[in-house]
């Protein structure tokens, strides 16, 4: 095998396996540490920097960072990493004078962004410092979209999200509020240099079945319903609710549900419990408020009796697997009758763009997609952009900021005629060695044995009484620190100088991992079989040096480093050193 | 500040018939100097030991002074452990395998704790076949009082301050052998492919089984005019016989053409087999074995590997008649097998 190219970023960024997995790329480990020397404000601003919305992500993300944790493969439990995200928000001081500076002087370019949600909001903030003018788009009387409109208030209390929103608009942002758009052409009409669609997936999906007229409001979806709430047109809810869907919206739903006064609150499900699209602790967070989840049920029909509504009928199902794809197939026993008085469809949502001409050469695929360059999020027409829901359909929220900064630095390369849109960068990084002493380090080495935290949460009673209580507390300092001292410090990388090396292999004998191995070359396949513990069936890249004086080669195994530092400390001639690697995908000048 | 190993291991980490893993066989974090060759040596222990399964409590490891001798400290961290004197392990070894043949007894020593200060305990711990492990961690150098030449280290090679050695080498292997050790070896802290197999094989020979390994001392003696650096042992070992153990429970399935293999089979039903290097000898001769080292040495180079092995030759138990019973766990029934027997001693004096 070729030895690895280190001064690639790829390899390293991998190594850390949050920021690698995080759309965005926010530097977790790096704000972790932050929290750990009680640095809130700068812990913030690394967050706000990469993903513009800590205090709403640290409460609501979708966390696609936690999975990926190291901690969990060598321990059992990832890092806490969104709930400390929320402890940097909570603690955070003035940021004002951080932010960056918007230059009075306009650089004469007018950008129109559609649709005021997380992903415009980004591609402003990225844009306004450098002398952009935008104008946000928005339907409703306040920016923040489907955070806004679909996630109740008792996840995401209202101070949090407009005060993080109120932060790109100070900007200087022009609002066009409370009105829909209803021609694109009308908009580009307008002059703009760019158009940046980020409109979202605002349409919930019907599920029609027998009896959904006579049904009438029994049958509500789910989104248009949570949005009711929001704004207060929907103050109550009846005693028995039937939620259907089980992804994120759906236990939304069931939560809403009993804080308005819903007793029986049922989420029923055609998958297995396992394979409920909902991430696994919004539907802990559910069921500990005795919400119920049935899975395995498909939905037949609403049934309708003598003009009265009395619930839905289900099969009950078990799922089979033929070849990848999933199949629900009957059990053959008699349908089951769940009655109820309200029934919340949260089966999927989907992006709709009827206010588009298709003349104007915007292209749409078979599924009423625009048809986008991936890279770039560039439309078939070179002035309109696309990102968040609105790109590729529904995702989440941190996926939304990530293509709000793609989208925006794209938007900026087409606008300068010297850039090309599509020389997209990979990001900037350095590498900082670590080394205070024999012994120290600048960041903490020894590897803390306490298992997750747990974040304490209001009593039940009390937080089914209000529905604008924050349910979760949040972390107190004393568990903040302990969970944050849990994290691995997986982007302090193990840089290997072969160069330097003597091969007294003190490194593979101290490492607790196995990770490090001294070894004959191969081929990938035949290294990864060799090594102390064989490294198959993980996918992760190995590290590999050029050929030493003994004519072995050092092949590391990346994928359960604790990156302790041993191998540096005991390394006599410094052939190891721990460097911590600061990635950054976005460019923005934070104080 | 890290003086702590983290006790997570990867999660596919082997385990032995014992249900343990390595780390299991470890001990304390070394305060060795980083990059010691002892360090290296503790760890081709531990694996030895992890592979043979061997009970930690089944096992004792002495030592004597010096950084090779407070070495037991970091390997075998659940193991019975004696550090005693300067150059007197030998006879407190001794006295424990007298009162409990049921361990294994592993001595770890240095160049000074043997070939100097320890040299007549050496030559009779040898001489009576004690039936132990004796591992020299040999660097050529006093590390500990801060890098005066021992007794091992190559005339005309330099110290660390450029000073020529004027004296002879003892070459302990040679030394062991000619004093009648049953098992003599020579490895490479570098070369745990070699090492490992040469200590179980070690471990499992029953009888004095010396093995001197070269442990370079990186902080001084690993310098361009010294020949017990990394380096300069990389260079110039010559491996003998290679050396692969094969378990008693183990089927042989690798198959080698006749005259290039040979198997030495141990008390307890273990093979060693051996494969020829390029000046492959037979490792049974002891003559031929103290030629190889000197015609060797005569090159400049150093000879490695199972330098020879006679399992059929009694240990000091054999030759004393001990009782395989450890004394502890002798009663009293025994201890004082009453007037009767008494009279039966003395009956056969008259």
């Amino acid at each position: 095998m070729k030895p690895t190219n280190t001064s690639d970023p790829s390899h390293f960024h991998k190594v850390v396996d949050c920021q690698y997995a995080c759309p965005a790329h926010t530097p977790v480990p790096e704000y972790i540490r932050l929290i750990l020397a009680r640095r809130y404000t700068d812990s913030y601003m690394v967050n706000w920097e990469a993903n513009v919305f800590p205090g709403v992500l640290g409460r609501v993300c979708d966390r696609p960072c936690e999975p990926a944790c190291r901690r969990q493969r060598v321990e059992e439990k990832p890092v806490a990493i969104c709930r400390l995200k929320r402890v940097a928000a909570d603690n955070k001081e003035e940021i004002k004078d951080r932010l960056p500076i918007i230059p009075t002087k306009k650089n004469g370019k007018k950008i129109a962004l559609i649709g005021g949600g997380p992903a415009s909001l980004t591609v402003a903030r990225d844009l306004m410092p450098l002398g952009y003018e935008c104008t946000i788009f928005e339907r409703d009387a306040q920016a923040g979209g489907m955070m806004r409109t679909q996630i109740p208030s008792f996840r995401l209390p209202l101070t949090t999200l407009d005060s993080e929103v109120d932060v790109v608009l100070d900007m200087g942002v022009e609002r066009r509020f409370k009105g829909d758009v209803t021609s694109m052409k009308a908009v580009m009409d307008e002059g703009f240099d760019a158009i940046f669609v980020g409109t979202g997936a605002p349409s919930g999906r019907p599920l029609k079945m027998d009896g959904l007229e006579e049904a009438g409001d029994h049958v509500e979806i789910g989104i248009n319903w949570l949005a009711g709430v929001t704004f207060g047109h929907i103050k109550k809810a009846p005693k028995r609710v039937v939620v259907l869907g089980g992804g994120n919206t759906a236990m939304d739903c069931t939560r809403t549900a009993r804080r308005l006064g819903a007793q029986e609150v049922k989420a029923i499900v055609r998958s297995s419990y396992d394979e409920m699209k909902s991430s696994e602790w919004e539907r802990e967070d559910a069921m500990a408020e005795n919400v119920e989840i049935i899975p395995n049920h498909t939905p037949l029909r609403y049934v309708v009796e003598d003009g009265k509504f009395i619930g839905v009928e289900f099969d009950r199902v078990k799922t089979h697997w033929e070849k990848g794809k999933r199949k629900l197939i009957s059990t053959g026993e008699a349908p089951v009758l769940v009655e109820c008085d309200l029934v919340l469809v949260a089966i999927g949502q989907d992006a709709s763009f009827p206010w588009i001409e298709r003349n104007l050469g915007i292209d749409f695929d078979d599924w009423g997609m625009p048809v986008l360059n991936k890279d770039t999020l560039q439309s078939s027409h070179e002035k309109v952009f696309f990102g968040g829901d609105a790109a590729f359909g529904p995702e989440n929220i941190i996926t939304a900021v990530a293509h709000g900064h793609i989208a925006a630095g794209s938007i900026d390369r087409f606008l300068n005629k010297e850039k090309d849109v599509n020389a997209v960068p990979v990001g900037e990084y350095s590498l900082t060695s670590q080394k205070m002493g024999i012994h120290e380090w600048s960041y903490q080495s020894a590897v803390s044995n306490d298992p997750r935290n747990t974040v304490p949460v209001m009593n039940l009673e009390e937080a089914l009484a209000n529905i604008d209580a924050e349910v979760e507390l949040g972390f107190d300092e004393k568990l903040a620190l302990s969970e944050a001292a849990r994290c691995l410090s997986c982007d302090v990388q193990t840089v290997f100088l072969g160069e330097r090396c003597i091969e007294c292999v003190a490194c593979e004998d101290i490492c607790p991992m196995d990770c490090i191995n001294f070894i004959p070359n191969g081929d990938e396949d035949d290294l990864r079989a060799r090594l102390r513990v064989p490294a198959i069936g993980n996918d992760r890249d190995i590290y590999v040096s050029g050929e030493l004086k003994s004519r072995k080669i050092m092949v590391k195994d990346e994928d359960v480093c604790l990156h302790c530092g041993l191998c540096a400390e005991r390394c006599p001639t410094g052939a190891w050193d721990m460097q911590k690697f600061l990635f950054k995908a976005t460019q923005i000048e934070v104080a | 500040m890290s003086y702590l190993k983290s006790k997570f291991h990867h999660p596919k980490l082997a385990k032995n018939d014992l249900g343990l893993t390595y780390r299991d066989y470890e001990g304390a974090l070394s305060t060795l100097c980083a990059g010691c060759g002892h360090d290296a040596v503790g760890a081709a222990l531990v694996q030895a030991c992890f592979e043979l399964s061997l009970e930690p409590h089944k096992v004792a490891k002495l030592s004597g002074i010096g950084c090779s001798s407070k070495a037991p400290t970091y390997f075998l961290g659940k193991s019975h452990g004696f550090n005693t004197v300067h150059g007197r392990m030998p006879s407190v070894a001794t006295g424990a395998s007298m009162a409990n043949r049921s361990l294994k007894y592993v001595g770890m020593s240095g160049d000074g704790d043997t070939a100097s200060i320890g040299m007549g305990q050496f030559a009779h711990v040898v001489r009576r076949r004690l039936d132990m492990t004796y591992i020299v961690a040999n660097n050529g150098v006093y590390g500990l009082t801060k890098g005066q030449t021992a007794a091992t280290a190559d005339k005309g090679s330099h110290t660390k301050k450029g000073e020529e050695i004027l004296w002879s080498a003892i070459d302990l292997p040679t030394m062991a052998l000619q004093l009648g050790a049953t098992f003599v070896a020579r490895s490479f802290s570098g070369d745990k492919d070699q090492l490992v197999p040469l200590l179980k094989a070690a471990l499992c020979h029953e009888g004095f089984a010396f093995i001197d390994v070269l442990s370079p001392c990186v902080t001084f003696n690993n310098h361009a005019t010294s020949t017990r650096s990394y380096d300069y042992v990389r260079e110039h070992v010559e491996a003998g016989n290679i050396a692969d153990f094969v378990p008693s429970r183990e089927e042989i399935t690798t198959k080698y053409a006749e005259g290039e293999s040979k198997d030495i089979c141990l008390h307890d039903g273990s093979l060693i087999r051996l494969h020829k290097g390029k000046d492959g000898y037979d490792p049974t001769d002891r003559f031929a074995a103290i030629n190889a080292i000197e015609q060797h040495r005569i090159k400049g180079e150093i000879l490695t590997g199972l330098l020879y092995c006679d399992p059929t030759l009694r240990d000091m138990h054999d030759f004393l008649g001990t009782t395989e019973t450890p004394l502890n766990t002798l009663d009293e029934k025994t201890l004082c097998p009453g007037n009767h027997a008494l009279a039966g001693i003395n009956n056969s004096f008259r």
